[in-house]
């Protein structure tokens, strides 16, 4: 299927409640649907026989600060079955009371596991049902995100120290 | 007198300090290790172009034990910084360290959180060679400088301590 009628077909299937907004650009489609109905949304995506979005590409965030919503994750996807591509959004935004979360996809793709667990500790944003809730590459004793716009390029020796601190 | 005459140019006079810096300087076995591109000038620093064995430094050790120089040759990132703590602390003393290029100086091109900004920072560097990479010819005389200095320290009467922080 081409890129175009995927995306008319996720319209038909979740309405215009879930699938927020459909961009054609330069061919490609990306379609933003509702945070809550990720799941949903890719499982349709990877069962469906027309589909058969049987391989996640790859799992990355964007800090589009300071609109809202903030974060945007990308889900690039792949199937072998068919030999055809598509991309799924979704926006999240963070408050004082609800940091930034979004429901996990590794249900569905295991391989979603470390690129979700990249995206959290770089941008910190929570992965709901996570099995494996663990920092992947950053130290553990860090508590910034780097790769959030107001992170500064350096770091601070507060919040990126080179070594943990001391005990006691 | 009459002693001296046969022995002549075969018995030399020198002072105990000297003689065990000159035997320092003139076996002075480097650590095998790399971190990033400066490894591989290390490496052309070692075959048989540039060949380091003409100083008695062909034999690089992979057991910190046997090792007395550690060439810090590449960028050293935050998360590799306790390894190289742990190396250091088990090199026997006397050890040396030589900065092999911009990163292992400075920081180099990376000034950002994940890198440290010179290694001198965490251990006491006795020669900085700067240069991104440094040729081989620029490692060859930061080695020559750094056996100059071995030449000169009062081994015997005050030896050197290099104490670091221990690695967490």
């Amino acid at each position: 299927m081409n890129q175009e009628s995927i995306g008319e077909k996720l319209l038909a299937t979740f309405g215009e409640e879930t699938i927020e907004e459909t961009v054609l650009f330069q061919d490609q489609v990306s379609v933003t649907v509702s945070a809550e109905a990720i799941v949903a949304v890719c499982r349709f995506l990877k069962e469906d026989s027309e589909l058969a979005f049987d391989f996640l590409s790859f799992v990355g965030g964007v800090d589009r600060y300071p609109a809202t919503p903030r974060f945007e994750l990308i889900y690039q996807l792949y199937s072998l079955k068919h030999n055809h591509r598509f991309r799924v959004k979704a926006r999240v935004d963070e408050s004082e009371e609800n940091p930034a979360s979004i429901d996990s996809v590794v249900e569905v793709w295991p391989t979603a596991n470390w690129h979700e667990r990249e995206t959290a500790e770089m941008f910190g944003i929570t992965f709901n049902n996570h099995p494996d809730p663990r920092k992947l590459l950053l130290p553990e004793h860090w508590t910034a995100h780097p790769l959030r716009k107001d992170f500064p390029l350096e770091g601070t020796d507060e919040d990126t120290p080179d070594l943990p601190r001391e005990q006691g | 007198m009459g002693v001296d005459r046969p022995l002549t140019d075969t018995v030399y006079v020198t002072d105990l300090e000297r003689m065990i810096n000159w035997a320092r300087k003139s076996s002075m076995w480097p650590l095998g290790f790399g971190l990033a591109c400066c490894a591989l000038e290390m490496i052309a620093t070692f075959v048989s172009r540039y060949d380091l064995s003409r100083f008695g430094m062909e034999v690089a050790r992979p057991s910190p034990r046997q090792a007395d120089l550690m060439i810090v040759a590449g960028t050293a990132s935050k998360k590799m910084l306790p390894a190289i703590l742990r190396i250091y602390e088990q090199m026997a003393e006397p050890r040396w360290v030589i900065a092999m290029g911009a990163c292992a100086c400075t920081g180099g091109i990376y000034k950002n959180y994940a890198v440290i900004q010179g290694i001198d920072r965490h251990l006491p560097v006795d020669v900085y060679i700067p240069g991104c990479p440094p040729r081989p010819e620029s490692l060859l005389e930061g080695i020559l400088q750094l056996h100059a200095k071995v030449m000169k320290e009062p081994s015997f009467r005050n030896p050197r301590k290099t104490r670091i922080k221990a690695a967490p």
